[in-house]
């Protein structure tokens, strides 16, 4: 492969690295941003982590089940703050007004979104790595100790979390700054169908066939099962699997239709409100 | 005979319709490889339009635009890496200093020794006081050489610019006309841009195509432009095209 082919598929690791590259020292240039970073997933485990520990103290069913919430809110926190790691990148290029000289480059959509998947893994890694350690040190809760099913898990919820991004970034796209609000909260409409904090009986059965649909509901429900009765759903985690590859073809599918109708619309040109 | 080599940016028939606007309606051109063209109009008159469906940045209506051979938008991967383009209207991201900057772009473009390019464009353009300053801390001249630096840096052969010098002292300005035409006479580029500036079109193009309302209202060489409207500056010719003075006076006539 030349490092000018001609092909709209063509994946060039030299251009990948070119925008990783450009996040990482906009990373570098700004602290507040490392620190906004760390910020909120540290301020999730201490509620939710004490929260745990009283309930622990006044139930006999929450003191068997130790960290249950606390995997919780941290499983939640990869899925909430991978979308998020990835559309603030994106949404970066719409804030300085770069966004027309990358799609006027040789750099190609599918190059564009590789690089915001590796920078999703970036920010989450910035901000989740030091809040597992908080967490065994003031809750005893080591997240490593799930050992392959936290892969697992972490796979399954990062894809899902990628499928959102990549969405939000073509809605992004075609219309413009004033869709930015989808950004920081489309996640939130999962929080109560995927049962991040309960299980999937406590929903009504209309509801449980949604929230089934759901990738991320497989991987809590298995998280539950793995700390609450020691038991691996590797059947969750295959099946949670499967409907990601469904939703991340879907996701790509409906960012490069956004992104054509955006050529056609001349939105490209006008990326403010 | 020789044969006419193949223009480097074909335009046919061009169309552009956003919802119930007709921006751009029916424009047909051909540039000469090497050549510098002005694209002039005033606000509205469909410039910029035209500029992005050469770039493959918005999808015809109808009509077709051939860059460098390569169908637009269809084929842009073919050409893109050997294109740039300049406008004030877009920035440059600006927590990055302008070495970082341009070590981005230079990655994207795949440029050959890009320390070595940064470095000879940075004395080209004056940018070596400054390569390590954030872009965003930059006066407007400063930024407006940096985007210069960054369209120039894959060595363009064909360059789009958007009123290049717009909120430019003049020093500045002329400065950066100077490093054009030098750009050009020595990559022997094809040069198109818009402007509203009619001394920098006058000193730079060699062929003006007037717009207006979305339509080529004239397209000549600057002086048969001038004997043709019987007038002494390009600005007073182009003030009688977009005020409708030109048809007046061929009625007239």
């Amino acid at each position: 492969m030349t490092a000018h082919s001609t092909s709209a598929v063509t994946l060039a690791p030299h251009r990948v690295g070119a925008m990783v590259l450009r996040y990482l020292y906009l990373l570098r240039s700004s602290w507040t941003r490392l620190v906004e970073l760390i910020y909120w997933p540290a301020v999730q485990l201490f509620v939710w982590g004490f929260l745990q520990l009283y309930i622990a103290q006044n139930s006999g069913f929450f003191a068997r089940a130790t960290g249950v919430f606390i995997a919780a809110v941290l499983m939640w926190d990869v899925l909430f703050r991978g979308q998020l790691g990835f559309s603030v990148s994106f949404l970066e290029e719409m804030w300085s007004r770069n966004l027309s000289n990358l799609m006027i480059s040789p750099l190609r959509p599918i190059e564009f979104v590789c690089a915001l998947m590796i920078m999703s893994i970036v920010r989450l890694a910035i901000g989740m790595v030091p809040v597992t350690f908080l967490a065994i040190a003031f809750f005893g809760f080591n997240v490593y100790s799930l050992g392959f099913a936290l892969a697992a898990f972490f796979l399954n919820l990062i894809l899902t979390s990628w499928a959102v991004g990549i969405v939000v970034s073509g809605v992004l796209l075609r219309n413009g700054m004033g869709a930015e609000s989808l950004a920081w909260t489309l996640m939130f409409v999962l929080m109560p169908l995927t049962c991040v904090y309960y299980p999937v009986s406590v929903l009504p059965d209309w509801l449980q066939v949604i929230a089934w649909a759901l990738p991320p509901t497989y991987v809590f429900e298995g998280m539950r099962a793995l700390v609450m009765e020691q038991v691996f759903r590797a059947d969750l985690m295959v099946e949670a699997f499967a409907l990601n590859a469904i939703y991340l073809a879907a996701a790509v599918i409906a960012f490069l239709a956004l992104l054509n109708s955006s050529r056609r619309s001349g939105s490209l040109l006008q990326t403010g409100e | 005979m020789t044969q006419a080599a193949e223009p480097a940016i074909a335009v046919d028939q061009l169309v552009k319709v956003y919802r119930t606007t007709r921006a751009v309606d029916g424009i047909s051109f051909a540039l000469e490889p090497g050549s510098v063209t002005g694209l002039l109009g005033g606000n509205g008159a469909g410039k910029t339009t035209t500029i992005a469906m050469i770039m493959g940045l918005v999808t015809p209506t109808s009509g077709t635009v051939n860059v460098l051979g390569a169908a637009m938008p269809r084929q842009r991967y073919q050409v893109l890496h050997k294109m740039n383009f300049e406008s004030p209207y877009i920035d440059m991201p600006h927590r990055l200093t302008v070495r970082q900057n341009l070590k981005v772009f230079g990655r994207l473009y795949a440029v050959e020794d890009l320390n070595g390019r940064i470095a000879a464009l940075a004395q080209e353009l004056d940018l070596t006081g400054f390569l390590d300053r954030p872009t965003g801390k930059l006066s407007a001249g400063q930024k407006t050489r940096v985007a210069l630096a960054k369209a120039l840096i894959n060595s363009p052969q064909v360059l789009l610019l958007d009123e290049p010098t717009a909120s430019l002292d003049p020093d500045t300005a002329d400065w950066v006309r100077g490093h054009l035409e030098r750009f050009r006479e020595e990559r022997g580029a094809t040069v198109l841009l818009a402007s509203h500036n009619m001394s920098e079109v006058e000193r730079l193009c060699e062929r003006v195509i007037i717009m207006k309302r979305g339509r080529i209202e004239d397209d000549d060489t600057p002086q048969r432009l001038l004997i043709r409207y019987g007038r002494e500056t390009l600005e007073e010719v182009f003030l009688d095209v977009v005020r409708g003075r030109g048809e007046a006076r061929e009625a007239a006539q």
